[in-house]
């Protein structure tokens, strides 16, 4: 097994605003083979097989309980698959646990949102940034120059990446006591603060209005184009599937029953018939 | 009368201090894995016995042997976590709390087969000068006690305030799944709670050897069951709540004693316990939780 690369750098944000050339990787971040999961005995996840491009914006939508966030857990090693390969970047996940899967390069937000919410915005945002910083306890107490540079360095990349949502003036809030959207772009931050190379989006939009959601989607396309990362999300909200994922697999019961372009997709008629059921003849 | 009144207030400061900082263990370990650690008054007891040992059987200096001791417990701590509660993680709660139980009978029993039951009488550990107000003295353990414990505090408050391992205790101890998918490691973070709340028993241990120089295999449970309603009393898992409530029933315990009623020293400790109980089970800042419908 290759090992994961515990040393990643933080990618930097360019300072200029030119469309990112798109894909000059092709290999995938993220590979699913045969990917499945049983509690006892129901199969809740069987046969996933995806591959997701390196900047590439990729949508899961199903019925619900047709398995997407268990997909998620199953990626983010909160569940260990009973059977199938995860690469991560061409690297077997096979072993790793929540945490190295992190460092390897997976963030995630929650369907129901789970902020720290009684520290404040920033010290959210800075423990996803230190999970990568390198200074010690010994370090920290000394306050030597080497702490307060990385300290300095961390608290100005929790900044630039809280402006990403117009956020930084809500830094020193308490992470609880921000309305219920920006609680919501709190947690892409937090996860960015990691240092991704796929982010996981559990229904970013759920909850949000329209013109709440319009914002998002331009934002999930900002950071995909900043960060050069990819982006996976699960999403009920259709506008937002269609508009802005290039990718969308359709999961009903636990199997892909459809991939391909939103195009590809709602058009169908197995999807259809997943979402409306059967048209009674006659 | 008066100076009755302030030389008890300053013995509750001094007792008050040193459950304090046991009950800061108590709430600390109960915060990040809602365990009650009933082994963390034995810590104490061995503290104590690696201080008697030490001087006593080694002869070594009081302060290194005081070293030795914070340090003994420190590892004791995280050794108890890494055997104990670390296989029992994703067990219900209540296997963990049997299992923190049964530690604390090994501990005591063990000490009990190797040194037997009765004490042993620690050697002095520190003496100076005390200091006369007026009609009151105050003696040199109760001003050591009283700058250490406040020291210790404050350095706590400082690590979990403002350090990267303290806010991964805090984040863990809100949501542990959210922090492990943020790249916070369990393992440690939880190994570093265990390994500051035994440091603040050792030295919890060592500053009750400086007013009580005994030590003896049950000496831990009551410490730690007083330090206990402390914690409880603050609002478990508060660390603020820990130091407050310690202090509360060092004061409550001295003004008792102060009104001629010492015998009904230990009583009105658990009544207040169960007063707590009753009336406000968060504790004094503990907050409560508040299920959203």
């Amino acid at each position: 097994m290759k090992r994961y690369n515990e040393d990643a750098k933080l990618v930097p944000v360019p300072s200029t605003n030119i469309i990112p050339e798109r894909d000059v990787d092709k290999s995938p971040i993220l590979e699913c083979r045969h990917l499945g999961i049983d509690f006892g005995g129901l199969t809740a996840v069987d046969e996933f097989n995806m591959a997701i491009g390196r900047t590439e914006i990729a949508g899961l939508i199903g019925p619900n309980g047709a398995g997407k966030t268990t997909v998620f857990n199953l990626l983010t090693k909160v569940y260990q698959p009973t059977r199938g390969t995860i690469l991560l970047g061409g690297m077997d996940t096979a072993g790793m646990n929540t945490v190295q899967v992190n460092h390897a390069g997976i963030a995630r937000t929650f369907q129901n949102i789970r902020l720290f919410s009684k520290l404040t915005v920033m010290e959210n945002v800075l423990i996803g940034l230190h999970s990568s910083m390198k200074y010690r306890l010994p370090t920290a107490i000394l306050r030597s120059p080497a702490y307060w540079r990385q300290e300095k360095g961390a608290r100005e990349r929790a900044l630039e990446l809280l402006s990403i949502f117009d956020m930084q003036d809500l830094a020193e809030h308490e992470a609880g006591s921000l309305p219920y959207g920006a609680q919501r772009r709190l947690e892409i931050v937090r996860a960015l603060g990691t240092n991704p190379s796929l982010l996981l989006l559990d229904e970013p939009a759920a909850g949000m209005n329209p013109s709440e959601t319009a914002e998002l989607m331009e934002n999930i396309v900002k950071i995909r184009d900043t960060f050069q990362i990819a982006v996976m999300l699960i999403e009920h909200d259709m506008s937002l599937v269609m508009n802005i994922c290039e990718g969308i697999c359709v999961l009903n019961f636990g199997r892909i029953i459809a991939k391909g372009t939103a195009k590809d997709i709602q058009n169908n008629p197995e999807v259809i018939k997943a979402y409306l059921g059967t048209r009674k003849e006659g | 009368m008066f100076s009755t009144i302030v030389s008890q207030v300053i013995n509750g400061l001094q007792s008050g201090s040193i459950y304090a900082l046991v009950a800061l263990g108590y709430s600390m370990v109960y915060g990040i894995i809602l365990l009650l650690n009933f082994a963390h008054g034995d810590i104490i007891m061995v503290g104590a016995y690696v201080v008697w040992y030490s001087m006593s059987n080694l002869g070594l200096h009081p302060v290194v042997s005081m070293l030795l001791a914070i340090i003994a417990c420190t590892l004791l701590g995280m050794l108890i976590e890494k055997l104990a509660y670390t296989p029992l993680r994703s067990a219900p709660r209540l296997s963990l709390l049997i299992t923190a139980i049964g530690v604390s009978f090994l501990l005591e029993n063990g000490f009990q087969l190797i040194f037997g039951a009765g004490a042993q009488t620690v050697p002095t550990l520190v003496s100076g000068p005390s200091l006369s107000l007026g009609s009151v003295t105050v003696s040199f353990p109760a001003m050591l006690t009283l700058v250490v414990s406040i020291l210790s505090m404050a350095a706590l408050t400082f690590l979990v305030q403002k350090t990267k391992l303290g806010k991964a205790m805090r984040a863990v101890s809100e949501d542990m799944g959210a922090a492990q998918l943020m790249g916070i490691s369990l393992n440690r973070t939880i190994s570093f709670t265990f390994a500051v709340g035994s440091a603040l028993a050792g030295i919890g241990s060592v500053l009750y050897l400086c007013a009580y120089p005994q030590a003896s295999p049950t000496m831990g449970s009551m410490l730690g069951l007083k330090a206990f309603v402390a914690a409880v009393l603050g609002g478990i898992g508060s660390i603020p709540g820990a130091m407050v409530g310690g202090f509360a029933i060092g004061l409550a315990e001295a003004l008792v004693s102060a009104a001629g009623l010492s015998v009904w020293k230990d009583g009105v400790v658990f009544a207040i316990l169960i007063v707590v109980l009753l009336v406000k089970p968060t504790g004094l800042l503990g907050k409560p939780i508040v299920e959203k419908v």
